[in-house]
């Protein structure tokens, strides 16, 4: 034992051995410090920078430094009535409920159905549902605007043959948010049923097979079985949809424009916050209502969280 | 929640163990319902995608046609020209400047995530907690917020902008290809392992190149993809970063420049159309060949508490 303690601590062998562990204890620093250096320059210093602008007035022309204090104002200029900022959210959640609502209502009887009855299919038809999730937004974007267009598209075509007038899907304001909506929709509804269906496959085959003995029909199993331990899940994939919907950008901007199109019915909040930065620039402001928008994700995340976890403890 | 459903599916296995067979739909009514919906789900996922091939096929003038032209044309040469015109003969430039920042993005995050992954899996260090913590808490930045800050950083302090960096710089190592990686690197690698690596003499990044990496194909295909993916798509960043000249655009930045909006009538849609295809070909080559791994590794990752 003693010899051995001679051994390592012996001139030549203990210099390498020090070195090992010298590299040793280093490596998970240096191996984790580069998200750490690039969070510092990319990140956290330009989260400073726009909170701090958030509270004054700049034009990124006049160079740096050239800003004036403001206060509360841009703040206060985002919620009074005299700005785009509440329409813009309102359009925003409006067409985030158009899109998202149905997501999950279309998604979570899809993946049960496919879960339940179509195992042999069950690969292929994921990956089918799935490949709108990849999709490139601006060409996805450009071909339903042509399937939307009002005298040539095909969906006016369609309605033609069922002897119904041309629908002006992009041109009526009341329309708009539908139409992208839409869109929407047709990208991220695959997306739910993969998150639904990993769910699902979570669950335990017992807790049925325990049901089936117990006499219970597939609509009981579905409501008192599959639903609630699908919780989870749906707290989850609920949780992507309101984080996401409430940035849409590129839907409704190619779609429809810069400005959101006639009456400006699909300018989201990003939009707005977009062309005030980068049309307007108007940094300032625009920093200021990108707080705002953040505030307003957690808030809607915070309703989600507690909608889910007010009966968290009634579970099977 | 008194039971945790979600415990924790083997992960890069799409959990599938032999299952007794299901009763049958009494109703053959039932059932054919049940295809019809699946059928109807599968049909418009795909329609646009046969739509966009069909007209880009087309010569521009019947591209809007009543009735309308649903099968393939032979305008594919004729349309390829017009949006090389239509892009001043820059479109294949804008195809390799997407394909040129997807790739590097692609590359130093794989790099750059596993790392990071595999220090916060494998080794245990002061600190670790809490910065992995702090990893974490950085997911729940909308990414809406960053857009100002990184433009002006970009703009008035690196003067990047118009630069393909300012697209792949900031997400070479990012919150969620890291919480990837460590899900993954805890679960299929033993810490056994990489004793054994040590005591061979190994240095700890050569465990990390010759030992780790091998073992996480899988995982690293799919962070590849979903990489490869983002950035390829990526229109506001580089609409942001003003990559505007006609050699340094992008491909949807380009589309967008040639449609002129998708409500103009105007646009030469034979051209748009082939710009479309180019666009998105290269998505679903990649997804062809790793749908199955891309799926089933996004969601065991993502979904893990």
């Amino acid at each position: 034992m003693s010899d051995r303690a001679n051994l390592t601590s012996s001139s030549p062998p203990r210099s390498a051995w020090s070195y090992a562990r010298f590299q040793q204890r280093l490596a998970p620093y240096v191996f984790t410090s580069p998200f750490f250096i690039l969070f510092l320059i990319f990140g956290l210093f330009p989260l400073g920078f726009s909170l701090f602008l958030a509270f004054h007035l700049w034009n990124p022309l006049d160079g740096l430094g050239n800003w004036k204090f403001v206060g509360w104002e841009n703040f206060a200029l985002a919620l009074g009535p005299s700005d785009q900022f509440w329409v813009a959210l309102k359009h925003t959640i409006w067409i985030g409920l158009l899109s998202g609502i149905p997501q999950h209502l279309v998604a979570l009887p899809l993946a049960f159905v496919i879960h339940q009855f179509l195992r042999r299919w069950q690969s292929a038809v994921s990956t089918v549902l799935f490949l709108p999730y990849i999709t490139n937004a601006v060409a996805i974007t450009i071909v339903f605007g042509m399937l939307y267009s009002e005298h040539l598209g095909l969906l006016n075509y369609l309605l033609h043959l069922v002897g119904l007038g041309p629908v002006r899907w992009l041109a009526l304001p009341q329309l708009v948010p539908y139409s992208v909506a839409a869109v929407v929709f047709w990208r991220y509804v695959g997306w739910n049923v993969i998150l639904y269906l990993s769910g699902l496959q979570a669950i335990s085959e017992d807790v049925y097979e325990a049901a089936t003995v117990d006499g219970a029909s597939p609509w009981q199993k579905f409501w008192y079985i599959t639903l609630p331990l699908l919780r989870p899940m749906m707290f989850y994939a609920f949780t992507l949809t309101i984080v996401g919907n409430m940035q849409l950008f590129e839907e409704p901007f190619i779609m429809t424009g810069q400005g959101g199109g006639s009456g400006g019915a699909a300018l989201t909040s990003a939009m707005h916050i977009f062309n005030t930065a980068f049309r307007d620039l108007d940094m300032g402001y625009a920093s200021a209502m990108s707080w705002l928008l953040f505030l307003a994700i957690f808030v809607l995340s915070m309703v989600n969280n507690y909608l889910f976890s007010r009966d968290g403890g009634r579970d099977v | 929640m008194t039971t945790q459903p979600l415990n924790t599916p083997p992960l890069d296995t799409p959990a599938a163990p032999p299952r007794p067979p299901r009763r049958a739909l009494r109703l053959p009514v039932g059932r054919a319902a049940l295809w019809l919906f699946v059928g109807l789900a599968c049909f418009l996922s795909v329609v646009p995608f046969y739509l966009m091939f069909v007209w880009a096929s087309l010569p521009t003038d019947q591209i809007f046609l009543v009735p309308p032209h649903l099968w393939f044309g032979g305008a594919v040469v004729e349309n390829f020209h017009k949006m090389m015109n239509a892009t001043s003969g820059m479109a294949l430039r804008q195809f390799w400047n997407s394909l040129y920042i997807s790739m590097l993005s692609t590359a130093t995050t794989l790099f750059f995530c596993s790392l990071a992954g595999f220090a916060f899996a494998m080794y245990e260090f002061k600190g670790k907690a809490y910065l992995f913590g702090f990893i974490l808490l950085t997911m729940l930045i909308p990414p809406l917020v960053m857009d100002i800050p990184s433009f002006l950083v970009m703009n008035n302090f690196l003067h990047w902008i118009g630069t393909p960096k300012t697209l792949w710089v900031p997400g070479m190592a990012n919150a969620f290809g890291i919480f990837l990686m460590r899900q993954y690197i805890m679960s299929a690698l033993p810490k056994s392992l990489i004793e054994a690596a040590r005591l061979d003499g190994a240095t700890e990044f050569g465990i990390f190149t010759k030992v780790v990496v091998p073992l996480i194909r899988p995982i690293l295909a799919t962070l590849g993809v979903v990489t490869f993916v983002g950035s390829w798509n990526n229109f506001k960043g580089a609409l942001i970063m003003k990559l505007s000249e006609d050699n340094t655009m992008t491909l949807p930045l380009s589309l967008r420049k040639i449609t002129g909006g998708a409500t103009n009538i105007n646009a030469d849609w034979g051209a748009t159309l082939m710009m479309v295809v180019l666009t998105v070909i290269p998505l679903l080559i990649i997804f062809l060949f790793a749908s199955r791994q891309v799926i089933s590794g996004l969601t065991s990752g993502a979904v893990k508490d």
